[in-house]
């Protein structure tokens, strides 16, 4: 069974609808792997215009930086489905991100990775991000359990998501068990709805044939 | 049982349910594009699978491509030249029909894949990119996914799918002269806030809806993620089907299976007793021409309005960084950048907005203003129709296509603290370059600003003629 429990040092990022652009911005999208992503984290809140770190931003602060917890704003990581930002996070040490609210896309992306995202009442945020100086946060992933010196939140997790994250479930591999299903389903929906059968190589063939 | 048109359409689609939240879904169509895929295609390799129906899934190089209105094509940047010609291979070897960078037809993928037929009623369509949403205006679930699940489509030709929840928004009565589709989402966004329909898959209806044609319908779904929705929908009627009539010849062409299309097409709404988890109504007689005055689709304001005073710190972040007071007027701000096109903004409909507002105005001093059509064949269609002429003449950029500075993944990046008059969907801090500032607007909005050099309601130009 994998580590439940996720623990140590959390940086607040008291900043609503924080999108994946800002988590990993559009340089740093170019790559055909997943490697170097860690350079791109919060690019612009962390390196000013000249490439120095800013002095002010939460993770270039000694005691914040590189812990493996952040304290997001409500919908953090909205907007581009861009997986890039849950593999740079990873990358950059994030075991876990705590919020009230999580942009759906990445709520997924995240999940697919074994990005921990706990989903905790705003009034549980308002009062950590109040906090003076650093805080220790423990999330019990198998109690659906966030603990710190407020006291203790619950989130919640699907049993699938659970199952991904505790027990390594690998989704394309369950997925592919069930390739009979849906050979016989595509055979059967492509009798009864022929027009929607192969419309993108249909479409390029006759593009390709109008082109000629 | 009444069921919702997105109920219909999941179950339409289920393969298998795998557990009460979560169920196989099929799709008929998967796009992609060159940076959201190249890791699934890695992965796929890894495993030594294979694409499981090669026909259902298309590619084009649509985000990290050049713009400039250079004969060939030819991409500078190396990383992102790599990243074209992996997209080729891999395309060649799972046998995906690909837009490629100097095809003629290439484009946003969620432009050229309706005008080319490849979008109908009752379909599935699943894209590594948030703004599939789009498809939503002919009846079709859209949505946008991450690269993990872009290997599993690939594979399975399906997704493992969390159920949403239902929300309906219906909006009433006629645009005012002025407003269009992008004025009414951001409205919307504006009242909900930008999760307002976070966990849902919104059905927008109403006889604001009915009256819209299907590219403006394009507009309002595709931006519907921009409130946090998971997917968008409008019923299909006589106006999607006049539109997929014009773009689909093997239907068109062919009436018995046009007639049976047509008939699985009728069931393509919810049912009467249907229950939504959430309504919303608006009145779209309210309508003022929007634009956004900070760092969130939602910060939208109508631009007769004065900037509001902020609400919380993420407002006044926002202000801050869009180097706005509350209280100022937003009309009259100077913009030194005008951009039209994006898969919101980039049709030709969009194009004929600007190019009414424009009419022998020319571009004002100081402002550098690019036109980036949405496709190859909605740049050519312009070309016809002496929009591109016009507007070169009145000192319009007239570039390629592509997503551009949409979201600056290509050259086509902003300066710091340049502000920018945009057709686009995100006015995110850095969106289109480090620093600089978005505010997002129609594109006969966008034309009002790009002719006066400031923040203008187009009403007052359009009176002028």
């Amino acid at each position: 069974m994998k580590h439940t429990i996720i623990e140590g040092v959390a940086a607040p990022l008291p900043i609503a609808n924080l999108d994946t652009d800002q988590i990993m911005p559009k340089q740093f999208l170019r790559g055909i792997d997943k490697a170097g992503l860690d350079r791109g984290v919060f690019y612009d809140l962390r390196f000013d215009a000249a490439g120095k770190p800013r002095a002010d931003f939460v993770l270039n602060q000694p005691a914040c930086a590189h812990g493996p917890i952040l304290l997001g704003g409500a919908n953090f990581g909205c907007g581009s489905s861009r997986e890039h930002a849950v593999w740079g996070l990873q990358q950059f040490g994030v075991k876990a991100v705590v919020a009230s609210s999580f942009g759906e896309i990445f709520y997924s992306n995240a999940m697919n990775n074994g990005l921990m995202l706990a989903t905790v009442p705003p009034a549980y945020m308002e009062q950590m991000f109040a906090q003076e100086g650093p805080l220790q946060l423990r999330i019990d992933v198998e109690r659906l359990e966030v603990t710190s010196v407020i006291g203790t939140a619950r989130f919640t997790l699907s049993e699938r998501h659970r199952r991904m994250f505790m027990d390594g479930l690998d989704m394309l591999g369950a997925s592919l068990l069930h390739l009979p299903a849906i050979e016989a389903f595509a055979t059967k929906w492509r009798e009864d709805n022929p027009w929607l059968a192969d419309v993108a190589a249909r479409a390029r063939a006759r593009l390709d044939g109008q082109a000629a | 049982m009444s069921k919702t048109l997105y109920r219909k359409l999941v179950d339409a689609h289920t393969v298998v349910q795998l557990d009460a939240d979560n169920v196989l879904l099929y799709a008929d169509l998967h796009l992609m594009n060159e940076y959201t895929s190249p890791q699934a295609f890695a992965g796929l390799h890894e495993r030594g699978l294979k694409t499981l129906y090669p026909g259902q899934n298309v590619a084009t190089v649509s985000h990290i491509i050049p713009t400039h209105a250079d004969k060939l094509r030819i991409i500078q940047d190396g990383d992102s030249a790599l990243q074209a010609s992996n997209l080729k291979r891999n395309c060649e070897r799972h046998g995906i029909p690909l837009f490629d960078t100097n095809d003629r037809f290439q484009g946003i993928e969620h432009v050229i894949a309706p005008e080319h037929g490849m979008i109908r009623p009752g379909m599935v369509v699943i894209c590594g990119d948030s703004h599939t949403t789009t498809y939503g205006a002919l009846g079709a679930l859209g949505f946008g996914i991450g690269t993990t699940e872009v290997e599993h489509l690939l594979a399975t030709q399906t997704l493992v799918y969390r159920l949403a929840g239902d929300m309906r928004i219906r909006i009433d009565g006629a645009l005012p002269p002025g407003t269009t589709a992008k004025d009414l989402v951001l409205m919307v966004i504006a009242r909900i806030g930008a999760q307002g329909a976070r966990g849902y898959v919104v059905e927008f209806c109403g006889s604001t809806i009915d009256a819209l044609s299907i590219e403006a319908r394009f507009t309002v779904c595709n931006m519907a993620v921009e409130a946090g929705a998971r997917g968008a929908l409008i019923a299909p009627d006589e106006t999607a089907l006049r539109y997929v009539l014009e773009h689909c010849p093997d239907l068109a062409g062919d009436a018995d299976l046009l007639a049976r299309a047509r008939a699985s097409w009728r069931l393509l709404a919810s049912d009467p007793e249907a229950r939504f988890d959430v309504e919303h109504v608006f009145d779209a007689a309210e309508l003022a021409p929007i634009v956004t005055w900070g760092t969130s689709p939602d910060q939208a304001m109508p631009v007769t309005s004065l900037v509001p005073a902020a609400r919380d710190a993420s407002d006044t972040r926002a202000l801050q960084y869009a180097g706005l007071a509350s209280g100022m007027p937003i009309a009259g701000v100077d913009v030194q950048h005008v951009f039209i096109g994006s898969c919101t903004n980039g049709r030709i409909e969009d194009l004929r907005a600007v190019a009414e507002v424009v009419g022998t105005r020319k571009v004002a001093p100081g402002v550098r203003a690019m036109v980036v059509p949405g496709s190859g064949a909605v740049r050519e269609q312009a070309e016809r129709e002496g929009i591109a002429a016009q507007l070169i003449a009145a000192g319009f950029e007239w570039r390629k296509p592509g997503c551009s500075m949409c979201l600056a993944m290509n050259d086509d990046v902003l300066a710091p603290g340049t502000r920018c008059a945009s057709t686009t969907n995100r006015n995110f801090e850095g969106r289109q370059g480090r620093g600089a500032i978005t505010h997002l607007m129609s594109p006969a909005m966008a034309a009002a600003a790009a002719v006066t050099g400031k923040i203008t309601d187009v009403r007052s130009l359009l009176e002028e003629v």
